[in-house]
């Protein structure tokens, strides 16, 4: 039933969709790629990258830590390496990943052929890859950010961070925002208009619904950290006085700037993970997830919520009394839609069948530890016990249990799901397995003493501690459990490789799951599609199939879509999307030569954007070729 | 020290709210959590299993699932009833802390530094006004009341068992208030990231009966008494010409300077450099020589000193007592 749900192209046809629509071979053409599958693959093996190098770097630490009075590190490396661990995990892993998986995922789980902006999409991931570079080589040059990944004035202005270290930090997000709102952009725009005919809003998958809802918030908090860090930089570099007490400026403007941006970018990473939830759930336990309306509204209402808490981050600061309250209601009424999805979750695994594999293990390992993670920010948000256990290493395990059990943990199972698709091939069982329980069992070792540490005094961020503290101990066991999590992250590398290599061929749709991306081939055809599906239902390939089942009519020889309406999803034009391109890498590049350059003399500014202006008229420069080819699709009937 | 910077121990009233609200916050969020971990758990076990040939379930297409509804309508329910629990019993805590009494309490200001804690206590009497760093004696049973301020970045002022913390930040003045119901010695740290030496930015608090309170305060009133005998009298010297009173003061001396700790009383004081290094002749005389291998980064520059001059300065400063 679920095996072709697309209908089988002529063989002629399929050739000429594959010409159509795949990169063009050799190394120009792999800079010129626009293909959405391309671009996410690359930009989840890039963020992987980066999660491996900021996991050697807490690594790093772990053993610095792992006792008193220890000399392995001084207190500069080991300020600038918690800074890039916490910057490189936050800006290059967490939030791109998702975006990531987004880019791959969504336009094969609507039923269409691309991202609404594919070549923005490679320019976004070009500007990323070498924002990434960038802060990396800086600190490995020791010019790297040492301020901590929420960098506080004054300790980053211009009087207390010397050099361009802190500069540095503040061009890293500018390459990141840039990177992440138009990736958002084009996610809203693919999810509103691209949605295969039929897929109203009702119908739509869970995770197309969390990534939708994510670039929107996307959209809204990060202009706020773009604007204090433009302010920082002007204060550094042309001497402002944003931040500055002495005249007139204020350090808290930064934190209210930064944490209206920072809490809801926990967010940003959260729930794109509760869609991958959602998927692999429904799959493993066999049935559509209950209450799914209930779902959506919990997304969207956490969403709202996540912008009501900055000021959580800020309770030992000034902020007047009453106002501290009115984000204490606000930090423990936002557990009510995640407790809505956690039970929600439950009642289908309840009413499920389960099919046991690794992707849903760790799924399941979320329910511990986000659970747990779920209750300590609860603690986190009351004023007066957070007035404790604020800046203690209390909020690192809190912090660590929400992003690892919140979105590490579902994102490792959403691999495991997702590899067989990608890869066409499926991951080994019995490694996953040994992946997941090392994982769970070393996580909970690490950071579970780590709450225990903050009750008794120990701040955050210290590059070591006296023996008289008596936090050795515990210290030693966080570390040993580092080490096992190492472990079985390279486990999960040895069983990528492995199974990239000789893994059991999947076939389209292995687990027999019931969204239209298991209709594709696995891996994917260039063209997802042979036809573009006609959708019914929110389980298409479970449930009954549609008349017709598929848009007939679209060229072969120009990449063509289907828009549709926004709500209804009824067919509404057809749309051509954009030809591979290198211009949108050399954009890219003239944006890092501004951006970087603009780090040592403001004037890079004025003549960086020259470049930039070339290459952005070159990329949308129309040739007679596809002006003639567009002209005839319009006329043809 | 274990003991002497717990949050769970508390020694005051502050502190001793927030540890029961603790509490109260504990049990309901592990009444939550073992409810939910129940309820998951019996969801796995009693689930028949299934495998990639298991046709999917889809009769809850057609039907609401009344019950199942009514059960997770009823466990949200319960989760706003426990969530609101939290709040009234959060706002009853800042409640208590707000209306901390505040009569005859004792006023000192702390200016933090990196990386030490610069403390003077106020007195209507300017006369009886004086300066100290890095440890703070209180009287037990008297409310005390900081003002908070910063002479550089932002610093967090926090005394784990008697109270939450309080941000120092530059150009604002926070105060917070604390009080010692019982006397002992108070591990406090710097709990803000300030730069190189966040980690070894701490400071104790003494808590003492009134009378000893009263005999310390005015002992540290009192000016440095002048060198009786030619060793200190040379240290004296030294301090007074050399590079030191650029940056220390000596109440009774010419020695004003304010960039760096008041020595005024320094051999009084159980830690030097913010608790990093013990107070006794020998590690007094390491740290004058070179700060750095005890705090790498310290604002206190090396002091090459001929050895018998480093001794008689040593022997001069011990006499501050």
């Amino acid at each position: 039933m679920t095996d072709a749900y697309v209908a089988m192209p002529e063989p002629a046809a399929a050739q000429a969709l594959e010409r159509t629509w795949r990169d063009p071979p050799g190394f120009l053409g792999w800079l010129a790629a626009v293909n959405h599958k391309s671009i996410g693959r690359r930009f989840i093996v890039t963020a992987f990258g980066f999660f491996v190098a900021a996991g050697l770097l807490a690594a790093v630490m772990r053993l610095q830590l792992s006792r008193p009075d220890n000399h392995i590190v001084g207190p500069d490396l080991y300020n600038r390496i918690f800074t890039l661990h916490g910057t490189a995990m936050m800006f290059l892993f967490a939030v791109p990943v998702m975006q990531a998986m987004a880019v791959y995922l969504v336009p094969l789980m609507i039923g269409t052929r691309s991202t609404a902006f594919p070549r923005m999409t490679a320019y976004a991931y070009w500007v990323y890859l070498f924002g990434g570079l960038m802060i990396f080589i800086a600190f490995l040059l020791a010019m790297g950010p040492d301020n901590g990944w929420f960098n506080y004035v004054p300790l980053s202005g211009p009087q207390y961070s010397s050099g361009k270290r802190s500069d540095f930090w503040a061009q890293l997000i500018t390459f990141t925002e840039v990177s992440g709102l138009l990736v958002s952009v084009d996610i809203i725009t693919t999810v509103f208009k691209l949605r295969a005919p039929g897929m109203t809003l009702a119908r739509m998958p869970l995770f197309v619904w969390a990534m939708l809802v994510t670039a929107f918030m996307i959209i809204f908090a990060m202009p706020a950290v773009m604007l204090s860090s433009t302010m920082l930089i002007m204060d550094r570099l042309v001497g402002t006085h944003f931040f500055n007490p002495a005249d007139g400026g204020d350090p808290l403007l930064w934190q209210h700037l930064f944490w209206f941006f920072g809490h809801p970018e926990v967010y940003f990473i959260f729930i794109p993970a509760l869609g991958f939830m959602s998927s692999i759930i429904a799959t493993f336990a066999r049935r559509p997830i209950f209450g799914h309306t209930a779902m959506v509204l919990a997304l969207i209402a956490t969403a709202f919520f996540a912008f009501g808490l900055w000021v959580h981050h800020m309770f030992a600061t000034n902020v007047p009394d009453l106002g501290k309250a009115f984000f204490t209601a606000m930090s423990l009424m936002i557990a009510i839609p995640s407790a809505v999805q956690i039970f929600c979750w439950i009642a289908t695994l309840w009413k499920g069948r389960l099919y046991m594999t690794s992707a849903l293990l760790f799924t399941l390992g979320f329910f511990f530890i986000l659970v747990i993670g779920g209750l300590t920010g609860l603690i986190l948000g009351s004023v007066p016990l957070d007035l404790q256990v604020h800046d203690s290493y209390f909020v690192v395990a809190h912090l660590h249990y929400v992003l690892i059990g919140g979105a590490v943990f579902p994102l490792f199972g959403a691999w495991y799901y997702w590899f067989p698709k990608i890869t066409g091939r499926l991951m080994d069982e019995r490694l996953g397995r040994w992946n997941f329980w090392l994982f769970f069992i070393a996580f909970n070792v690490t950071f579970y003493p780590m709450h225990h540490l903050g009750l008794e005094g120990m701040p955050r961020r210290v590059y070591t501690y006296a023996a008289a503290t008596g936090w050795g101990p515990l210290n030693l066991l966080a570390s040993v459990g580092a080490v096992v999590i190492a472990l079985s992250v390279l486990l999960f590398i040895v069983n990528a490789v492995k199974s990239l290599r000789s893994g059991e061929l999947a076939g389209p749709n292995p687990w027999r799951a019931p969204s239209l991306e298991w209709a594709a081939d696995s891996p994917p055809a260039a063209y997802d599609f042979a036809a573009i599906p006609v959708v019914a239902s929110r389980e298409p390939l479970w449930d009954a199939r549609p008349a017709p089942s598929h848009v007939t009519g679209l060229a072969t020889d120009v990449r063509e879509g289907v828009s549709t309406t926004v709500i209804d999803a009824l067919p509404d034009h057809r749309y051509t999307f954009p030809s591979p391109t290198p211009w949108t890498f050399l954009a890219a590049v003239a944006t890092t030569v501004m951006f970087i350059s603009s780090i040592f003399t403001p004037w890079a500014v004025v003549w960086g954007s020259i470049p930039i202006i070339i290459t952005l008229i070159a990329w949308f420069w129309p040739t007679r070729e596809e002006t003639a080819k567009h002209l005839a699709l319009e006329k043809r009937p | 020290m274990q003991g002497l910077h717990d949050v769970l121990q508390p020694a005051g009233p502050a502190a001793a709210h927030i540890a029961t609200l603790w509490w109260l916050t504990l049990a309901i969020c592990a009444a939550v959590f073992i409810a939910i971990l129940v309820a998951f758990l019996i969801a796995l076990v009693r689930a028949p299993r299934a495998d990639a040939a298991t046709p999917p379930d889809l009769a809850p297409l057609g039907s609401a699932e009344p019950r199942t509804r009514l059960v997770v309508s009823i466990a949200v329910a319960c989760s706003i009833v426990g969530l609101l629990l939290l709040l009234a019993g959060s706002i009853a805590a800042d409640r208590a802390l707000a209306r901390m009494p505040e009569d005859d309490a004792l006023h000192i200001q702390v200016t933090g530094h990196q990386w030490w804690w610069d403390v003077i206590y106020d007195d209507p009497q300017p006369s009886r006004r004086f300066q100290t760093a890095n440890e703070i004696h209180i009287p037990v049973g008297r409310p005390v009341l900081l003002s908070l301020q910063s002479g550089d970045v932002i610093h967090s002022f926090w005394v784990p068992n008697l109270a939450g913390k309080k941000d120092l930040i530059p150009g604002h003045i926070l105060t917070l208030r604390l009080q010692a119901d019982k006397a002992g010695t108070y591990r406090g740290q710097c709990a803000e990231f300030c730069g190189l030496q966040h980690a070894f930015m701490g400071f104790e608090v003494i808590a003492e009966s009134p009378q000893a309170f009263a005999a310390w305060s005015d002992a540290q009133r009192e000016p440095a008494h002048a060198p009786s005998d030619p060793g200190t009298t040379r240290g004296h010297d030294l301090f007074l010409t050399g590079t030191c009173m650029m940056c220390h003061a000596i109440a009774g001396t010419p020695a004003g300077a304010r960039a760096g700790p008041d020595l005024t009383h320094v051999a009084s004081r159980k830690w030097l450099a913010a608790g990093a290094v013990p107070n006794d002749p020998e590690h007094l005389a390491a740290w004058i020589r070179d700060p750095g291998q005890f705090k790498p980064g310290a604002q206190m520059p090396p002091h090459a000193v001929p050895k018998d001059e480093l001794d008689a300065l040593v022997a001069y400063l011990e006499t501050l007592r």
